[in-house]
């Protein structure tokens, strides 16, 4: 774990760079986070965020794609036009949580 | 402890989420089997490499047409007879109900996990973009056609088409 500047205040990172602390996160964060990996924020990507942010806090674990999609109410495939390819890992590092664990 | 005054402020890391090297990474399933258990790793690995932005074909042949045939796929079983891994006695895993019974617990302690039942995983691979086929030659010794199989079936297609389409694929025999 590392200490990182951004947005002017130090932030808790691991060593990819995913927030180690999700009360460090604010969506001024996520619009830097998502700039980091190609990713211009809507506010389609801030409903799924603040799901993914909700649950976590609820559930103590990032939710899987699939909890997302069941969940959160969010389609499978436009989870992949709005975080492609890598759906689960983009918005956990956007939303400031670590990469889900489950398996599905 | 002063530490951090003295410490210059760290650019954080960016992950790399490798979108390019990936871009050439095909996985290959063959799912030939036709029970419950031997369902789930396929579409576990299926689904997993399909959210890692992994191209994903599955290939279903002989008793996996159980797993897109509509008639059969939310209705697999799990067999504990002369599995030794359940640790049973097959003297009375063989009674009559012990299946119904074993395969409802199986069911239950995926659900237990949020993993969904068949068909629906098969919903979740289609929509993340997998792609499903059929072999030709089980459809043809099961009288199956297109008509019997899971709509995201793309084909029924032959062991020479399997070939082409598995070129430079990893490919896992299930």
């Amino acid at each position: 774990m590392s200490v990182a500047t951004m947005q002017g205040r130090e932030i808790h990172v691991d060593e990819e760079g995913f927030l180690t602390d999700p009360s460090e996160w604010d969506e001024a964060l996520a619009e830097e986070l998502a700039a980091n990996i190609g990713i211009t924020l809507t506010d389609r990507h801030l409903e799924v965020i603040r799901f993914a942010r909700a649950d976590q806090a609820e559930q103590g674990e990032t939710p899987t794609l699939r909890r997302t999609s069941a969940v959160g109410g969010f389609p499978t495939k436009e989870l992949f036009q709005l975080f492609p390819k890598k759906p689960a890992k983009k918005l956990s590092y956007i939303a400031g949580l670590q990469k889900p664990v489950g398996c599905v | 402890m002063m530490t951090t005054a003295t410490s210059t402020p760290e650019a954080a890391p960016i992950p790399s989420f490798d979108d390019d090297e990936e871009g050439g990474r095909k996985l290959v399933l063959i799912c030939s089997k036709g029970s419950l258990d031997m369902a789930y790793p396929g579409l576990v690995l299926a689904n997993a490499a399909l959210g890692e932005g992994i191209e994903v074909h599955i290939f279903f042949t002989f008793w996996g047409f159980e797993i897109i045939n509509t008639k059969t796929m939310g209705d697999l079983k799990f067999v504990a007879l002369g599995n030794p891994a359940t640790h049973m006695p097959n003297a009375v895993m063989g009674l009559p109900g012990m299946t119904a019974m074993s395969t409802k617990m199986m069911k239950k302690q995926i659900a237990d996990l949020d993993i969904p039942e068949v068909p629906e995983f098969l919903d979740l691979i289609h929509e993340s973009g997998g792609h499903l086929w059929a072999c030709r030659m089980s459809a043809d010794m099961m009288k199956l056609t297109e008509d019997d199989l899971y709509e995201g079936v793309e084909g029924i297609i032959s062991a020479s088409d399997f070939m082409e389409l598995s070129e430079g694929a990893q490919t896992i025999f299930i």
